[in-house]
């Protein structure tokens, strides 16, 4: 640990001072005093060039493994189209924030990472992303950027970060179960008391289970559940993220239903234990009626699966959705900031988000392309876009630490609520404040 | 027959004029100086290498625990003694020192025990006794990292074929969680690491075992000694040296778990398998709390240094004897 974060002597600094000078005199030299310089647009705003520049640089970018098929896709199509190069490095989902502290600690972030978007107000009070708010307000779209997105990355008033990928929480349901179940496939759970008994029916069938959630998830919990309570109109945090509401009627009623399939034997085999790892991987093998899933997973079904999508309900009806998914910055020890700004107003444009995005299937980052050739085909396309809307993006500076973490108390509270008897919800949300106020 | 011998045959030492002369040898101010430089440059490579690779940390962890270390940006400033008293304010620290302590218990016993048996069933060179040998010594060739991610796959409910096979047998009639509650996931992992390196250190015990002479056995047994009195008075004993090696080794690599725990438990289920290095890396690299996590380490490190000091000095008295 010590090795990785060491600080830099007085000559460290000099010589990288030294260098970075120079990287940075070179640059002007090749790109021209109008782009402004990569030290002024990695660190202080720098020109408002809105495109960037695209002058055959090779850039390093990291990603998670969660959304990596989007990533992928987004870099393949620029490099083809482009002289820079971005190497695309795709980081196990859970150890991302360890990955990120320990190279922020070394200086050796990549030029670009991708964050769970969730965790973006944490690196952003860390000083990793370099500030961005001239090149995003110049924009000619800037306005139609997913502002759940842009707010997250909101930092004292300077933008940090641009949305990369996003992702929904949604319901899927096998519409073959359904029938087998005698349950209209048209006619999705609109309650959670629906869903509760639609899941039980797929789940008389034999052989088949109603539901699954990842029950040792922290992360799924925040990304599945809190739509619900969303839903039945109560909030889970306050506005400055430094308390939970974890332990309203709402969110007990939630529990409740949770803990229902767990005591009735509703839910797949592992639940309790998944850690999230492989909790999408159970419901495209066909043996699930309706859980919820993230929305990006929606082009990596089996083709040959009749599967329907819905939005979360609340205890009472109502809708809501997590935006999550990941933005993306520039980090704030980049030399390159001109560069991979190219690349970030790139994956923007229409080009991107119709040809790459939506032709995958995945939810667009700008509000004034939610209709698209690629969605208008595919009505399950719509109906997440249109989602969006209804949509919360959580905003805590300590999120990660005390809802992402496996051995955070959100996890404690989720794993009480429901594996146990439900009675310590009010003093595990007691936990979760200290923890987002600490 | 005359034997003559070689002017210049090698020889390792040649006497001087001097000690000829029975008087001791004159400094010899540039031979002296020479030998100086050899040494010093055989131990600087050395000299260099520790410095940077431990030396250099250590002091940077040090330095890192008094203080308040920012990644990027902000003030590091002193946060001392804060960094160290505030550690046992985290609600996690004293679960994560009691399960360190049992877990180091429970492995350091079983894992022991196991090793002394598979060395003793294997000890003597009978046929078949070098294919055992291999095969208790096989799982020691995987890493820790790979052998966790193969426990977790086995494991696993949803994927995992051992709760089938179980269920198969008619040992188990529901599903088998073994991660699911506190005392199986220990035991899942404990079963990991003996399966992972009882083999190792029956290899050492077996090294052990084999450096005591045939004739001592051969002695007790004519003065009839049974076995058990044999193990007793003889092997223990005269196997000590192993033991306290093999003792010291497992307790300190217990002390530091983690990669098991990180892969099959994350610290789960409910927070029942939190070590102390996880709490380190939790307080590093999900809190971003590096100053307290090196003070954390700091003190992992003292503890390390005073119990290793002691089964040291075991060691030695027992070579001694």
């Amino acid at each position: 640990m010590g090795s990785t974060v060491g600080p830099r002597g007085r000559a460290s600094r000099l010589v990288t001072g030294a260098v970075a000078l120079l990287a940075a005199a070179s640059l002007i030299t090749a790109c021209g005093a109008g782009d402004g310089s990569a030290d002024d647009g990695g660190k202080d705003g720098g020109a408002a060039n809105a495109t960037g520049v695209d002058d055959g640089a090779t850039l390093t970018m990291w990603t998670r493994a969660a959304t990596r098929p989007q990533s992928e896709a987004l870099v393949k199509a620029y490099n083809a189209s482009h002289e820079n190069k971005v190497e695309l490095t795709v980081v196990p989902t859970d150890d991302y924030q360890a990955k990120v502290g320990a190279a922020a600690g070394s200086r050796d972030l990549p030029d670009l990472f991708a964050s769970d978007v969730v965790f973006v107000p944490n690196y952003t009070s860390s000083g990793l992303f370099a500030d961005l708010t001239d090149r995003v307000d110049a924009l000619p779209f800037a306005e139609n950027l997913a502002q759940s997105h842009i707010k997250a990355g909101t930092y004292e008033d300077k933008k940090y970060v641009v949305p990369h990928t996003l992702d929904l929480s949604v319901l899927f349901y096998n519409k073959d179960l359904y029938r087998k179940a005698k349950l209209d496939p048209e006619k999705p759970p609109t309650t959670l008391a629906e869903w509760d008994e639609q899941a039980r029916a797929v789940d008389a069938l034999g052989g088949v289970d109603g539901t699954f959630f990842g029950g040792n998830c922290g992360g799924c919990g925040v990304f599945t559940w809190w739509p619900s309570i969303w839903a039945g109109g109560e909030e889970v945090l306050n506005e400055d993220g430094t308390e939970a509401r974890l332990a309203s009627a709402t969110a007990k009623k939630v529990y409740d239903t949770y803990r229902g399939w767990v005591d009735d034997d509703i839910v797949a085999p592992g639940a309790k234990d998944e850690t999230g790892t492989t909790w999408t991987g159970i419901f495209p093998k066909g043996k699930v009626g309706v859980m919820p899933m993230p929305s990006t997973t929606l082009g990596l079904m089996p083709e040959d699966m009749d599967l329907g999508v819905a939005p979360i309900p609340g205890p009472d009806g109502g809708r809501s959705t997590f935006v999550g998914g990941d933005a993306i910055g520039i980090a704030a020890t980049s030399e390159k900031a001109d560069q991979a700004w190219n690349f970030l107003a790139w994956t923007l444009g229409d080009t991107a988000q119709v040809d790459v995005v939506a032709a995958h299937k995945d939810v667009v980052a700008r509000t004034d392309l939610a209709s698209n050739k690629h969605s208008d085909a595919d009505p399950r396309l719509v109906a997440i876009n249109e989602l969006v809307a209804d949509g919360h993006t959580p905003y805590a500076l300590k999120f990660g630490q005390t809802f992402n973490d496996p051995n955070g108390p959100w996890l404690t509270l989720m794993r009480d609520a429901v594996f146990g008897d439900g009675t310590s919800v009010d003093q595990d949300n007691e936990a979760v404040s200290k923890s987002l106020a600490d | 027959m005359q034997v003559k011998v070689a002017e210049s045959a090698p020889t390792a030492y040649r006497a001087r004029p001097d000690e000829h002369r029975g008087r001791p040898p004159r400094a010899s101010a540039p031979r002296w100086r020479s030998r100086k430089v050899q040494g010093l440059a055989y131990a600087t490579p050395t000299a260099v290498f520790v410095t940077v690779f431990f030396l250099l940390p250590l002091l940077l962890v040090g330095q890192m625990s008094l203080s308040d270390w920012p990644l990027l940006t902000g003030d590091r400033g002193v946060n001392a003694p804060e960094n160290y008293t505030d550690i046992t304010d985290a609600p996690l620290f004293w679960p994560a020192v009691r399960f360190t302590l049992l877990y180091t218990g429970v492995v350091t016993v079983v894992l022991l025990g196991l090793a002394l048996l598979l060395a003793l069933l294997v000890q003597e060179s009978r046929p078949g006794a070098g294919f055992f040998r291999t095969v208790y010594f096989l799982p020691s060739a995987l890493g820790l990292a790979s052998a966790s991610l193969l426990f977790w796959g086995l494991y696993s409910p949803a994927t995992g074929p051992l709760g089938d096979i179980l269920d198969g047998l008619g040992l188990v009639d529901e599903e088998v969680s073994f991660l699911g509650t506190p005392t199986a996931a220990l035991l899942s992992t404990v079963f990991l690491i003996v399966w992972k390196f009882a083999g190792f250190y029956m290899l050492i015990l077996l090294v052990g075992l084999q450096r005591i002479p045939h004739e001592v056995y051969e002695a007790a047994r004519m003065d009839g000694a049974s076995r058990a009195q044999i193990f007793r008075s003889i092997t223990l004993p005269l196997l000590r040296p192993s033991l306290a090696l093999t003792l010291l080794l497992c307790v300190t690599g217990s002390l530091l778990a983690f990669d098991q725990f990180f892969i099959l438990t994350k610290g789960g289920p409910d927070n029942s398998t939190v070590t102390v290095v996880q709490l380190i890396y939790r307080e590093a690299f999900q809190r971003l709390d590096l100053g307290t996590a090196a003070a954390l380490s700091i003190i992992v490190l003292a503890v390390l240094l005073l119990l290793n000091a002691l089964q040291f000095r075991g060691l030695r008295r027992a070579d001694e004897s």
